[in-house]
């Protein structure tokens, strides 16, 4: 199947937004969240989303994996429009939500008892699956750890199974809303190499949001800057850094100009 | 003087009973110096004389309470389970029922005994529904936290996999609930004493309600005594039981928090 709108060359963008507003609450009470939000975002490209707190980060992934519908305008997902929860997404938020009655491997192994086709293979082919998920926590670094309770991990390891419950069943998008906002920045940094490692192995497609300009210029081919709520998208900006990326790019002056740019943006909306 | 680490376990352990003693001597010191009668408030000694008297008799009342309590209380779980889970997983059960609960709760179990006797005479079932009614109230308010405290984010991240809604109870919401199911029994099982002996002691002819009331009545004040220690002493029993049983299903639930 092919999109006949599209010019034959170019692929049509895997998620498109088109002057999405969202206004939480009704009436007088409403507050607009997200104001006029329009991006393309290609096939296993890594978009990163900065702007300031509480400006409308978050209800972007809601709405871009149809957890909430759009006020106005439209979200579409290979080619078709959002009125559901996608299919082929995988989520981590900065609060890893690990469910403690279950050992890290049972936790990271949850999204294959809902989603199909594993759904219902998991029980027939039981050691296969194992076997995944601990070549995924081993990529990790948590190759050991499979037995241990969320609680006997350490906060860069919960996000790390955190990661791995989110890329398990091979999801073609990947939602990452601050995910390592709450670590140490030895930890976050750490975790940004392992991060690239996965995306550069699969090549999933990638939005992640982060306060972190460093965090968003290491990762991402394109940046979008978002303004003070009510959220609008301000400023776009491409990342052609090579890959894969180290902490040494990270003092390379090409690196640093592109956060010192991405800075300047977001301290208007700050003044 | 300083304690090991095992010696102040041994300590803790000691404490209780310490405490008991301390009071039960004080208690019969009081009785001998101010040389109180035996109808007005009996030794402890002179219970415990009696409880060893008058055991068998005193084990077969209690058994009788005992059965009807658990009964009771079974149902209470039963009920108090679905209901609970009904109430925190469904907005529109919540505002329908949430409410009623609360007056319902309101009322004071007393005042339900002569009605249940008019329906259902004197007997076990009485004491059974009183024991239910009592004891059910905090199993439900505590399973339906338990599902109203799911993290957005766990829901989010369900819903996006596709998860149904009975996913989310089953995976999710049922396991998060067993923790505060299981905190609720001990105060819903003490409950439970208190609805059958309250019934018991209104109107019946069965059960250590029963016995207190008609030793009172023959002014058997030690007897009376003897029945008080002996539903103490049960209350005990199944608090333990269940903070056992608590202790044994939910252990991730402690040894996340002693670790945090
Ligand atoms: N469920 C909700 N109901 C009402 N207002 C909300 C809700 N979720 C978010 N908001 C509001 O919408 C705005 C944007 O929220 P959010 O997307 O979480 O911001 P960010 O992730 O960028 O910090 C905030 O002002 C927040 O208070
Ligand atoms: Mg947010």
């Amino acid at each position: 199947m092919t999109a006949p709108q599209t010019a034959p060359g170019a692929s049509p963008p895997l998620v498109e937004l088109n002057a999405v507003s969202l206004a939480y609450g009704e009436g007088r009470e409403a507050t607009l969240a997200l104001a006029d939000a329009t991006m393309k975002i290609g096939q296993g490209e890594f978009v990163a989303v900065v702007g300031p707190s509480g400006c409308g980060k978050s209800t972007l992934m809601k709405l871009v994996t149809g957890l909430i519908p759009p006020t106005s305008g439209e979200v579409k997902v290979r080619g078709e429009r959002v009125t559901r929860p996608i299919k082929g997404v995988g989520m981590a938020f900065q609060n890893a939500t690990l469910l403690p009655w279950r050992t890290t491997r049972d936790n990271i192994m949850l999204p294959l008892e809902v989603v199909q086709p594993h759904k219902s293979r998991l029980r027939a082919e039981r050691a296969a699956y194992f076997d995944k998920a601990q070549k995924l926590l081993a990529s990790v670094g948590l190759g050991e750890f499979g037995d241990k309770y969320p609680w006997q991990l350490s906060g860069g390891m919960q996000q790390r199974s955190n990661v791995c419950r989110a890329l398990i069943h091979e999801p073609q998008i990947l939602m990452l809303d601050e995910p390592f906002g709450a670590l140490d920045a030895f930890t976050r940094e750490e975790l940004w190499g392992i991060m690239q490692a996965l995306w550069l192995e699969r090549r999933f497609t990638a939005v992640l949001v982060t306060h972190d300009l460093r965090e968003a210029v290491y990762l991402a081919d394109t940046v979008y800057v978002m303004s003070r709520r009510p959220g609008r998208i301000v400023k776009i900006r491409k990342v052609d850094l090579p890959r894969p990326r180290t902490l040494e790019t990270t003092f390379q002056a090409e690196f640093v100009d592109i956060v010192h740019e991405l800075r300047e943006r977001i301290q208007m909306e700050h003044g | 003087m300083a304690m090991t680490a095992r010696q102040q376990r041994y300590a803790r352990l000691a404490m209780p009973w310490l405490t008991l003693a301390v009071l039960l001597i004080a208690w019969e010191l009081a009785c001998l110096v101010f040389d109180v009668p035996e109808i007005v408030a009996p030794r402890p000694s002179q219970v415990f004389a009696v409880m060893v008297q008058r055991w068998d008799l005193l084990v077969r009342f209690c058994l009788e309470t005992l059965w009807t309590t658990m009964i009771g209380f079974v149902l209470a779980i039963g009920f108090g389970l679905l209901l609970g889970l009904a109430i925190g997983a469904s907005p529109f059960v919540y505002a329908g029922l949430y409410p009623l609960l609360i007056a319902f709760n309101a009322i004071p179990k007393v005042a339900i005994v002569p009605i249940l006797m008019i329906w259902l005479g004197i007997g076990a079932l009485p004491a059974i529904i009183t024991a239910f009614v009592i004891s059910f109230f905090p199993i439900v308010v505590n399973v339906a936290t338990g599902l109203a405290t799911i993290e957005p984010e766990m829901r989010d991240l369900m819903r996006s996999l596709g998860a149904s809604n009975y996913e989310i109870l089953t995976k999710v919401g049922i396991p998060r609930a067993m923790p505060y199911l299981f905190a609720s029994l001990k105060v819903a099982a003490t409950l439970a004493f208190v609805g059958s002996v309250l019934s018991e002691t209104v109107g019946g002819n069965r059960g250590i309600g029963f016995l207190m009331l008609s030793a009172s009545a023959r002014n058997d004040s030690a007897t009376t005594f003897a029945g008080l220690f002996a539903i103490a002493i049960m209350g005990v029993a199944v608090y333990a039981a269940c903070a056992l049983v608590e202790r044994r299903m939910t252990r991730w639930a402690f040894r996340g928090e002693l670790v945090r």
